[in-house]
């Protein structure tokens, strides 16, 4: 397994500097949390991780620089992400999303043969995330729930080694939080894993590590309980919430 | 009723030319939203290819069949040259994409007059193509020119191909899945810019098949390109931009149409009209026959 290495990362946009200077190690088979208030830049960061946009600095995984390649080569090389909003080819059903996904590497003319039979690497991952049931139903037809696990098995099928997930349980219910969380957690036993989320409780019953980012910098770093005990991130991030209660209960006292 | 069954036969074979003009437009400015202005030269060079080979193959037949799969190549390559030298630097930028291919569509008609001369050339259609075939005998028979047919069940095999093709096969899947998010299908491991010039071959060698089909039906020239390329835009536009299904309606039901006028006017009333009625059917539904479902140009 491999472990993520981030080094003075910086994007900016137009004179507007999203990322500032980012360290960031994830080491491998973790299960790590970003948390941090909008516009922190945890978005962005995964964005320059997967190349989508350009950044200054140094990322490598496994020893190897990412920075300065193409998307699909980043792809390829056994990093995967998910979307803020779940986001897979609608039109595609379930098994054709997962196939595209397998096959990145193929060549032009296995390309052109039709194959009928389901790959096993396909058919497990469609068990691991629980749509075996949905595999011939377009992906537009699936609930918000089932699309974001659609998407974990799309990096689950790619065998990636390194899987950044933006928001995977936003909208989902409690019980779905729950059973993707423990996917998070079966996964995260082979793979690294780093989760962008807003969600407090998800993050404290999952979550092996956290990094709270802050106005694109990293402001904590450590442990469910390290990170709420520090004072930084009790100001700017869990404080917020902390002084609307006070406030609230000043109203009511008045 | 003979008349109108020729009537809509003719409209039909009109409708078939169209439609294989306009189907390799469909996937390079229905799926992918390049508008390509040098796509009517693809089909030109398809139209030249086959005259070349007639030269050097002497029997009209084999030369026509070869010319197929030759032509398909040439166009192909072409159109993978221009997608990798110019097009894939303008995606986003169609204004600019119009102009630089409108320029490469000049260059290469001055191309084809420095190496074929300006005048039109001919080929020889091939014994089996030039006599005609009666469908219905008796008193009032209906014949149809057998190169007519010939250009109908080509246009049939390239839809049937190409449709197959974008949904049967892994790579009719990718491209697909480009058009429908870029974003996600370069997360997943597919190289778009690959997926991109494979899909440009593809609908430029389908040019070029059209203009092997062109050839058994008019002379070939530098212009024949100009001539036919606003057809094939507005059948794409017509039928809905991205939509295979809407492209095939509207090539056969523009082709009867104009048949249908053509014979009950004369030849230039029937375009006028025909035109008019596109303006007034885009006033009516400005997102063609079948709506859109592919990520811009809305």
């Amino acid at each position: 397994m491999s472990g993520l290495e981030i080094r003075r990362l910086r994007v900016s946009f137009d004179g507007f500097t999203a990322v500032d200077g980012v360290d960031l190690d994830v080491r491998p088979g973790d299960l790590r949390f970003l948390i941090g208030p909008n516009g922190a830049g945890k978005t962005t960061l995964v964005d320059a991780v997967t190349g989508l946009v350009r950044a200054e600095g140094s990322v490598r995984f496994g020893g190897e620089e990412l920075l300065g390649r193409s998307v699909h080569r980043i792809a390829r090389s056994g990093i995967g992400r998910t979307f803020q909003t779940a986001t897979v080819f609608e039109e595609l059903t379930v098994l054709q999303n997962l196939d595209i996904a397998a096959g990145a590497g193929r060549s032009l003319w296995t390309m052109l043969r039709r194959r009928k039979d389901v790959p096993e690497p396909v058919a497990r991952a469609l068990e691991t995330v629980g749509l075996t049931e949905l595999a011939d139903s377009p992906a537009g037809t699936l609930a918000h729930g089932q699309k974001q696990w659609l998407e974990i098995g799309m990096l689950l099928v790619q065998d990636v080694r390194l899987l950044l997930l933006d928001e995977p349980v936003a909208g989902m219910s409690h019980d779905e939080r729950q059973a993707t969380g423990e996917l998070l957690q079966r996964i995260s036993a082979e793979r690294t894993v780093v989760v962008i989320e807003h969600d407090m409780d998800f993050m404290r019953s999952f979550a092996r590590s956290v990094s709270v980012l802050h106005a694109g910098k990293v402001l904590s770093e450590g442990t469910v309980a390290e990170v709420q005990a520090d004072p930084k991130v009790q100001e700017v991030y869990l404080g917020h919430a902390a002084a609307e209660t006070t406030a609230d209960v000043a109203v009511q006292e008045a | 009723m003979t008349v109108v069954l020729g009537q809509t036969f003719t409209g039909i074979s009109i409708g078939a030319v169209l439609l294989l003009i306009a189907l390799g437009l469909s996937l390079t400015f229905g799926q992918m939203n390049v508008i390509n202005m040098a796509h009517g030269e693809f089909i030109m060079a398809g139209a030249y290819t086959t005259y070349v080979l007639q030269k050097s193959i002497a029997s009209a037949g084999i030369s026509l069949l070869v010319a197929l799969p030759v032509a398909f190549l040439v166009s192909g390559a072409l159109g993978a040259l221009l997608e990798w030298l110019l097009i894939r630097r303008l995606y986003l930028r169609p204004l600019d994409t119009l102009l630089v291919t409108w320029g490469v569509s000049l260059m290469l008609q001055q191309l084809a007059r420095d190496i074929f001369g300006a005048p039109n050339v001919q080929t020889r259609a091939p014994d089996v193509l030039t006599g005609n075939i009666t469908l219905i005998g008796g008193d009032d028979p209906l014949t149809v020119a057998n190169s007519r047919l010939f250009i109908l069940g080509l246009a049939v095999a390239a839809v049937v191909a190409l449709s197959l093709t974008l949904r049967l096969t892994p790579l009719g899947r990718r491209i697909r899945a480009v058009v429908q998010n870029r974003d996600l299908a370069e997360v997943s491991g597919i190289s778009t810019s690959t997926v991109d010039r494979t899909a440009f071959f593809i609908g430029s060698g389908l040019a070029g098949v059209a203009g092997v089909a062109l050839t058994l039906v008019g002379p070939i020239g530098p212009t024949m390109g100009t001539n036919v390329i606003i057809d094939a835009f507005l059948v794409i536009v017509v039928g809905g931009i991205g939509q295979l299904k809407g492209t095939v309606i509207v090539a056969f039901v523009l082709g009867v149409l104009q048949s249908v006028l053509e014979y009950s006017t004369t030849v230039s009333v029937a375009k006028v009209l025909v035109l008019v009625g596109i303006v007034a059917f885009l006033q009516w539904r400005p997102q063609g026959l079948y709506t859109l479902r592919t990520r811009s140009l809305v």
